[in-house]
């Protein structure tokens, strides 16, 4: 609690005492009524002084609809009409409702703080061979720092001594530690859970990982949700509606209807108590934080509330093949050798593609791992479009695509009975004119790819996949992972088409573009949501995506899903129980049947609840 | 120019949105946002508007609409 709730705690009970008292005298003798005001105003004063000075203050400064003066009015009203304790009692029981929403909204923006606060508060830096601590803000690009076990990683940097685990759940939501050695990079924000080492810092502070998330997250409440601009829009003509609606109420059943002025004029009392919007307003921005602050705990970084609510209404997700659904990087996926054992093929095909570029010729080089004796080549050429023509350990050796076989009259065979219509691209060998096998590459499909669209598909969403591979490949993996529809053969133009002409026909539902924000950026911005997954070491790609995964796991695109649908539906819910709550207790009120004491309720208890449903959004959504 | 403040004893959300309002209906400004949430203010000046000079008349707004809160400057 902080020193003014504590004071308005102390107030509350001082003033619950003397207002238990006042009930207790009154019950037991009769006073005149104005020792009976007397003995209420007492405790009412302890309770709402502030109130009332407030309301003063901002009459002054033209402020008509404000809370305190709306409240003030009502209870003062109460006292009027010769409602003492009532009059009290509302007053009281509205600094209690405020106290407890002041607490609930302080608790749960520092819980959903805490989750997004992934700073660093200090680093160890050897600077002269002595080692001190500094804020990270200080550390400069290629400083050695020191980190211990269970200190955060400062700044982004590469191991210079010692290996150990990292934690990075508070980056990534991935709570599997990650094993790092020498050489290797950390990104600052990961906690070291093993062994203490030493590093080199490849950065500022404020070009750190952890610095690009803390200014992401920040600035997220920026954008406001259509939700939220309606509802302070609301707001804005709620009060004046109510405060007139009340003024017609105390006037019009008297002195029309010859209606008892003091009833009707504590009836309308009961409106000014519950004009106030605060519920909705507090428990609508307060709902989108808490789901902001739960979606970056799991390494989803969502930069608005706007895109909470698009994310909520997606129809479509549009994916980008490489480096989303796939890993980017080419592998060797199978040796089927003929004649030859497999790593003998491995050997030659090593040997041959070392001197080139390609990323094909690289997989294969990375696939064999040992080390390349360069004399055993006598001779070696590329032919472009064909592969490669080398002298090895004397022995004439082709090595790559079909064409090149059937140029020097070979013909692939294979032992292990696999189609060449694989998706993989095949690399084909001969050794002195014989065929002797082939290494198939593939750019591998992410472990969880399959199970992401599925995951999409099961909440009713189309996937699409956009690729600038050949038909043949893009088939092959749309059929592996199940996608609706596979759009290959692309260039990065096609891709902002493709992707715009789908914006056109969409209909109400959003349409998502999920790319690895490498050379896509222009698709990202288009897209009604731009998500850059893996993103973090890619400005372009932070600046250009609306919600920016952490690590490459596509599963994270449904449960970004699943985060913004759980996310609107208590903001709903909050919208439709504030407003039901209000209106019913305006008709109670109207009618003659509810009190003052469930208008308050009304007004700052439906505030609380609303501000606890509003928490609910942080945790995680169920997985279906 | 877009700055951003840190708001002390910002009590009430309405008049969070209040100062919002207010603070974008004055000269220069092009955008504003106050979020009781983060505790933020942001604002957006138009090109070539003495930020100094706004500031004044934004704090002015913000004492008239909530005279306990607190520009962090």
């Amino acid at each position: 609690m902080t020193r003014r709730q504590k004071k308005t705690l102390i107030r509350i009970i001082i003033s619950a005492v003397l207002f238990a008292a006042a009930l207790a005298v009154t019950h037991i003798i009769k006073l005149t009524w104005w020792a009976e005001l007397i003995i209420f105003l007492v405790p009412y004063l302890v309770i709402g002084y502030d109130v009332i000075m407030k309301a003063a203050r901002n009459i002054v400064h033209g402020q008509v609809f404000d809370e305190c003066f709306l409240m003030a009015l009502a209870t003062v009203g109460a006292f009027a009409v010769k409602e003492y304790p009532e009059a009290a009692a509302v007053m009281l029981f509205y600094q209690v409702g405020e106290l407890f929403q002041s607490i609930a909204v302080g608790k749960s923006r520092k819980s959903i703080a805490a989750l997004m606060d992934i700073r660093p508060d200090h680093a160890n830096v050897i600077r002269d061979g002595v080692e001190v601590t500094v804020s990270p803000e200080e550390v400069m690009t290629g400083e050695e720092i020191v980190v211990r076990v269970g200190e955060r990683v400062p700044l982004d940097g590469v191991i210079t001594e010692g290996a150990t685990s990292l934690n990075t759940a508070a980056l990534t939501g991935e709570s599997l530690p990650r094993d790092v050695g020498t050489g290797e990079n950390v990104l600052s924000g990961s906690i070291n859970s093993g062994s203490v080492f030493r590093m080199r810092t490849t950065g500022t502070y404020k070009e750190s990982a952890v610095s690009k998330i803390m200014e992401l997250v920040e600035r997220s409440a920026e954008r406001k949700a259509k939700s939220e601009n309606f509802i302070t829009k609301f707001a804005r003509y709620y009060t004046p509606a109510v405060v007139l609606g009340a003024l017609l109420l105390a006037l019009i059943p008297p002195l029309l209807f010859h209606g008892e002025w003091a009833e009707w004029i504590h009836r309308a009392l009961i409106f000014l108590v519950v004009s106030c919007p605060c519920a909705l307003v507090i428990s609508v921005p307060l709902s989108f934080f808490s789901g902001m602050g739960g979606a970056s705990a799991r390494g989803i970084l969502v930069k608005g509330a706007s895109f909470i609510e698009a994310l909520s209404k997606v129809g479509t997700v549009v994916f980008d093949k490489t480096g989303t659904l796939t890993k980017g990087s080419f592998g060797v996926s199978a040796i089927h050798a003929n004649g030859i054992t497999g790593a003998e093929l491995l050997d030659i095909a090593a040997v041959a593609e070392s001197f080139s570029n390609h990323p094909i010729a690289q997989s294969i080089v990375r696939a064999h791992g040992k080390h390349i004796d360069s004399s055993r080549i006598g001779s070696l050429s590329e032919l472009s479009g064909l592969g490669i023509k080398a002298v090895i350990d004397g022995r004439e050796v082709y090595a790559g695509n079909r064409r090149l076989m059937e140029s020097i009259g070979v013909s692939p065979v294979c032992s292990m009975g696999c189609s060449h219509d694989m998706h993989e691209t095949c690399v084909h060998i001969a050794i002195g004119g014989v065929y002797a096998g082939h290494i198939l590459i593939s750019d591998e499909v992410k472990a969880t790819a399959k199970s992401a669209v599925g995951a999409l598909k099961g909440a009713g969403i189309r996937t699409v996949m956009l690729t600038g591979d050949s038909n043949k490949v893009g088939e092959e993996v749309g059929a592996l992972l199940g996608l609706d529809e596979v759009h290959a053969g692309l260039l990065p133009e096609d891709k902002v088409s493709i992707t715009e002409g789908m914006l056109d026909g969409k209909g109400r539902r959003t349409l998502a573009f999920v790319g690895d924000g490498i050379n896509d950026a222009p698709v990202l911005t288009r897209a009604d949501v731009g998500i850059a997954m893996g993103a973090l070491g890619s400005d372009a790609a932070i600046e250009a995506a609306d919600v920016v995964l952490t690590d490459d796991d596509p599963m994270k695109v449904s449960l970004a899903v699943r985060i913004a649908k759980k996310t609107m539906r208590i903001v709903r819910e909050n919208i439709a129980f504030a407003l039901l709550v209000k209106l019913a207790v305006l008709i109670l009120g109207a009618l003659g049947v509810a009190n003052m004491w469930i208008a308050v309720f009304a007004d700052v208890g439906v505030a609380v609840l609303a501000i606890l449903n509003a928490v609910r959004a942080m945790r995680p959504p169920r997985a279906r | 120019m877009k700055k951003t403040f840190a708001l002390e004893d910002l009590d009430c959300a309405n008049c969070a949105a209040k100062m919002e309002n207010g603070i974008k209906k004055l000269d220069g400004v092009k955008d504003a946002s106050v979020s009781f949430i983060t505790q933020k203010m942001t604002v957006e000046a138009e090109d070539g508007v003495d930020f100094d000079e706004l500031m004044k008349k934004i704090v002015k707004t913000v004492r008239k609409i909530e005279p306990d809160c607190r520009i962090i400057m």
